[in-house]
């Protein structure tokens, strides 16, 4: 029972049933640094991730 | 977009995204549709996204693309180059490419392994080199503004930089529009209002094909650890990054910041370049320049 994050060559694990701004906090993500999406579709902050699921998460931040 | 009180469709967005651009632009003054305009594109969301917004704009905009020379194992130049490429064919858009290797004879991490400037980080070196192109095709090809695509994420990056050692000059320098004067382009950035994260779902939603992979020489800079720091920030107290840059941007137009010595010289002519520089003889890029070939030849 579980929900994949990846976010470039990283990958965690939250439980399902969780909102996205949950699992990214849970994560130690900040929200502020990522766009998440579900089948390549954007997904806001309280969408409620599912069992099995696999979000990617895309970095934001650049610059130098 | 909590820091806007605002959710939006897709096609809503990708329409409220041009309309404020475009409001930004009158606002500060930026530029108008009879101005030609030359886009500094990198093949990054920002300046690709930039570069559509004003096209859709119906803005005059051509693209100049740098070519910096740096591999890190995974051809970033050479690919940031194709996107860029792409991105212009397929919008029937005008792209100049300047590629630093083929024109000033090293590229740039060999300039930077050369030069003592930026404490073994090529950034300052790249910094230094894309500001003297830019300038000088905006002013060889007659173009009256140069755009970037600075978002609010690095704005208020720099200004919490600058503002921690209390920088004077560069926080008088801070605008979204510097004004041109004798040999340098007039500069502006019409997407310093919006956030990082705003763009970056333009650049996705619009379909943009953009370089994801990170210069391999920003990671671990300032300018990110500083962006993350805000992030935190932002996080708690959602809007306080565009806080910060706009109650910056009222206080320099109430005068929070003046020049300590208004009858400080003005710039002078570099003797080689024609470039404007602020100390007599060679700009800092002439001398860059200089001091590589003295060393290798």
């Amino acid at each position: 029972m579980t929900v994949k994050l990846t976010l470039r060559d990283q990958e965690f694990e939250v439980k399902p049933g969780m909102t996205l701004l949950s699992s990214l906090v849970k994560a130690g993500i900040p929200p502020e640094s990522i766009i998440a999406t579900r089948n390549g579709e954007l997904i806001l902050e309280d969408e409620i991730l599912k069992d099995g699921e696999v979000i990617m998460l895309i970095s934001v931040i650049s610059g130098g | 977009m909590k820091q806007h009180k605002l959710a939006l469709c897709k096609e809503h967005y990708l329409e409220w995204i041009p309309e404020q651009t475009e409001r930004f632009i009158k606002k500060y003054k930026m530029f108008t549709r009879e101005e030609k305009v030359i886009v500094a594109v990198s093949g990054g969301k920002d300046s690709l996204s930039l570069w559509d917004i004003l096209v859709r704009l119906g803005f005059k905009a051509d693209g100049l693309y740098i070519g910096l020379g740096i591999d890190g194992g995974r051809d970033y130049s050479s690919e940031s180059h194709r996107l860029t490429e792409n991105f212009a064919e397929r919008n029937h858009l005008n792209l100049h490419v300047v590629d630093v290797e083929k024109e000033y004879g090293y590229s740039i991490p060999v300039l930077a392994g050369m030069s003592h400037r930026g404490k073994g980080k090529p950034c300052s070196v790249c910094g230094l080199t894309k500001r003297h192109v830019m300038n000088r095709i905006a002013r060889d090809l007659g173009y009256d503004v140069l755009a970037t695509g600075h978002n609010l994420d690095d704005e208020a990056a720099t200004l919490f930089g600058n503002t921690l050692i209390w920088s004077k000059e560069f926080l008088i320098r801070q605008s979204p529009v510097l004004a041109e004067s004798d040999g340098l382009a007039r500069k502006v950035k019409p997407l310093c209002r919006f956030y990082e994260k705003e763009m970056t779902a333009y650049a996705l939603l619009r379909g943009i094909e953009y370089i994801y992979e990170e210069c391999p020489f920003a990671v671990g800079s300032t300018s990110i650890y500083y962006k993350k720091l805000l992030n935190e920030l932002e996080s708690d107290r959602p809007g306080a990054k565009l806080i910060f840059y706009l109650k910056f941007l009222e206080g320099r137009k109430q005068g929070l910041f003046t020049s300590p010595d208004p009858d400080a010289p003005g710039l002078i002519t570099c003797p080689n370049c024609g470039q404007p520089t602020t100390a007599p003889g060679e700009c800092s890029f002439c001398r860059l320049i200089s001091k590589v070939k003295t060393e290798l030849d």
